[in-house]
């Protein structure tokens, strides 16, 4: 075991698995040569020279097109979309291309395509560098959506997510690249090599895709969340004094329901947090299955914790992320709730 | 002199066979992009002043940003100047500009106020979108510019659309479409390229080339790398321009605009330009060595150029060049110290101009 952050340990999953299958290859903008803006592709290029990992032009559309191509004849290309906020050109593809291409074959094709892309905001990066658009992609039968909150769970998640025969779309918080950012901006956060869940294997092994993992138990109420609102419900917990679960859902498409309805039917109340919008948001998803499973316990209705029905902005950044203030606020009225 | 072609090849045609056919039956003027404008001492001090103001403009936004005042992603236009201010020159009221995220420069030749474009960069509610935009994203109706768009080649469809409603119109006024180098790949340029020529719209589609998009290089990621050719599919021509040389881009420009205004459809112009600074202020910008932006700057600057030759020509001293310097650093100095004592916008601000 070895200290990694979220960003070594992307890197090292991504070693892995070329280390082990030639069949994978690595590329996206800017990924090659440069070794990726958020740096997760350095060094490989050099390593397994550049027909495995190189620079594709600046077209999300025809990368992820063509990564489906690959995909289809045998290849695992994992692929970075350089922010999540680019995606959309590709939507098309990955919607009508990738996640469909098993159904309408009847099994004979799949795309075992990986497309990493980093989400989330907090870095001052205004409508086009801060987006999480995962209900967008959670939406769409035929696709799996993971999104990891530490380097520990993404070295394994990823590893796991490339050799899955099926599309995955790996969204990578951000904030969480160098530590386990709380939303407290106005203070550094720990380094991940610092961190306990820093510590990461150097060689294989992989997380199964579709596991929730609790972060904290807690008997007041759960607290259902993922990516970088993990740890502003840490801070939120430990701020308010108040005894809540945090649920890590790490995957949200397939969904544990089981891990989330266990502890709801526990606690009795829910809380559903995430960064990104409200309505349509997948906290909507998550708070219909917890209704449909946990009706008989719930205590008080379920409460959604998330960032404002606008498009994210440039100023008043920390008024429209859920900061672990407005998270414990939250958190007083579910449990006072009766 | 051109950065990578010399002047006397850069002005090869696309299209070839267009030339013959030319709608309107008067084939364009030949050699777009070989022709130097003679700027007479009005003109020169006009350009200088305004590549001024943009450089100075960059760097104060660049200090700010150290600074902390500025924060997230802002790109620098330094190294670009000529190119907008050139085209400036060439358009008539009414043409309207739309461009990507290195959008400082375009906005302040387009008449936009030094202080409205700061206060937006520090998020601030006075700047042009009430701080909700940023650094790229901002838009004047009054000044006919029509952003500031941070997603790479988005605006060209959108620039087509801007030329679409003017044919609509029938208003006589053109739409020029900035883009760059590394925007030329996306799909949606050539799909807008095959709508402009079918529907032969007034659009100049601009292609800043200044050989990187962030940190790769064109020939790591363009198969073609003449720009100026990738409108010949459609039958759309093509120059290629010295984009350092103010001069040689009012006059392309000037050719560009009448082409599309008297009803030949959409043009290319591939400006071949350069950016000093990294892609944004934290790119250290590695891919590249000290020496060939060195020499960009000390044998091409767009600026030092119109310098040189008003002083050779005797229109202006050393002096009276150091007061522009001083009355366009008044201005920015006066943007920054507005941009940093205006106040936010109140959150509510946040919940408006999501619909009407
Ligand atoms: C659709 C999309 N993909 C990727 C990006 C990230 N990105 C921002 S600028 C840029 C490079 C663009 O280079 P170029 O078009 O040459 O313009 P320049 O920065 O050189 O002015 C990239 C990849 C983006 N903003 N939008
Ligand atoms: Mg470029």
């Amino acid at each position: 075991m070895v200290q990694m952050t979220m960003i070594e340990a992307i890197r090292s999953a991504m070693d892995v698995t070329m280390e082990r299958d030639e069949n994978v290859v690595v590329f996206g903008e800017d990924v090659g040569y440069f070794g990726g803006v958020f740096r997760c592709t350095a060094g490989l290029q050099k390593k397994y020279g550049a027909s495995r990992v190189f620079d594709s032009p600046i077209n999300e559309s025809g990368i992820v097109g063509a990564g489906i191509g690959m995909a289809v004849y045998g290849l695992r290309p994992c692929i970075e979309v350089q922010f999540a906020d680019y995606i959309y050109p590709a939507y098309d593809q990955i919607v009508s291309e990738a996640a469909r291409i098993r159904y309408r074959s009847a099994g004979d094709f799949t795309a075992p395509i990986t497309i990493r892309s980093p989400v989330g905001g907090g870095i001052f990066g205004g409508q086009t560098h801060s987006q999480s658009p995962e209900a967008l992609f959670t939406h769409v039968s035929g696709l799996k959506t993971v999104v990891p909150s530490t380097p520990y769970d993404a070295k394994g998640l990823l590893i796991a997510s490339i050799e899955d025969d099926d599309p995955v779309v790996f969204f990578e918080h951000k904030r969480l690249y160098n530590g386990p950012f709380d939303g407290h901006h106005e203070r550094p956060a720990q380094n991940w090599t610092t961190h306990p869940l820093g510590n990461v294997p150097e060689g294989h092994y992989t997380l199964p895709i579709g596991k929730a993992a609790i972060r904290r138990e807690g008997s007041a109420a759960t607290i259902v969340t993922y990516g970088t609102m993990c740890f502003v419900a840490e801070a939120a917990v430990q701020e308010t004094g108040i005894d809540a679960e945090i649920i890590d859902l790490r995957t949200l498409l397939p969904l544990d329901i089981e891990t989330i309805a266990q502890s709801v039917t526990k606690t009795g109340r829910c809380m559903v947090l995430h960064e990104a919008t409200l309505t349509s948001g997948f906290g909507a998803e998550i708070a219909a299955q917890v209704q449909e499973n946990c009706f008989y316990s719930l205590e008080a209705p379920i409460l959604r914790v998330t960032g404002w029905d606008t498009p994210y902005p440039h100023a008043q950044e920390w008024d429209y992320f859920p900061g672990p203030a407005r998270v414990g606020r939250e958190l007083k009225e579910l449990t006072e709730a009766m | 002199m051109a950065p990578r072609k010399s002047a006397a090849s850069a002005g090869r045609r696309a299209g070839a066979s267009k030339s013959a056919k030319s709608r309107s039956g008067k084939s364009a003027k030949p050699a777009i992009g070989t022709e130097i404008a003679e700027f007479d001492k009005e003109q020169e001090l006009g350009v200088y002043r305004e590549m001024l103001l943009i450089r100075r403009f960059e760097e104060k936004a660049g200090q700010l940003y150290g600074m902390g005042f500025i924060g997230g992603f802002c790109h620098l236009y330094i190294g670009q100047e000529a190119v907008i201010t050139g085209i400036q020159h060439a358009m008539r009221d009414g043409d309207q500009l739309i461009t990507g995220y290195r959008d400082h420069g375009h906005m302040l030749a387009a008449g936009m106020t030094a202080r409205g474009v700061m206060a937006e960069l520090t998020g601030r509610q006075s700047g042009y979108s009430r701080g909700k935009g940023g650094s790229m994203h901002m838009f004047s109706f009054e000044k006919n510019f029509f952003g500031g768009h941070g997603i790479v080649g988005a605006q060209v469809p959108l620039g087509t659309g801007l030329a679409f409603a003017n044919r609509y119109r029938d208003n006589g006024n053109v739409s020029i479409a900035f883009y760059g180098d590394g925007a030329s790949n996306q799909g949606q340029v050539y799909e807008s390229f095959n709508m402009a020529e079918l529907w032969e719209l007034p659009v100049v589609y601009v292609v800043e080339n200044n050989r990187y998009a962030m940190g790769t290089a064109v020939s790591r990621a363009s198969a073609q790398t003449d720009f100026s050719q990738r409108g010949v599919s459609f039958n759309i021509p093509g120059y290629q321009v010295d984009g350092m040389d103010v001069r040689a881009v009012f006059a392309a420009a000037e050719a560009a605009l009448e082409h599309a205004r008297s009803g030949n459809g959409p043009i290319i112009l591939e400006m071949l330009t350069y950016r000093y600074r990294g892609h944004s202020m934290s790119d250290p910008a590695k891919y590249r060595s000290k020496d060939e932006v060195q020499k960009m700057r000390s044998e091409h600057d767009p600026i030092e150029q119109v310098k040189v030759r008003l002083l050779e020509k005797g229109w202006a001293s050393e002096d009276e060049l150091k007061a522009i310097d001083k009355s366009v650093r008044d201005i920015v100095a006066d943007s920054a110290e507005f941009a940093q004592t205006d106040p936010e916008p109140d959150p509510s601000e946040l919940y408006t101009d999501i619909l009407a």
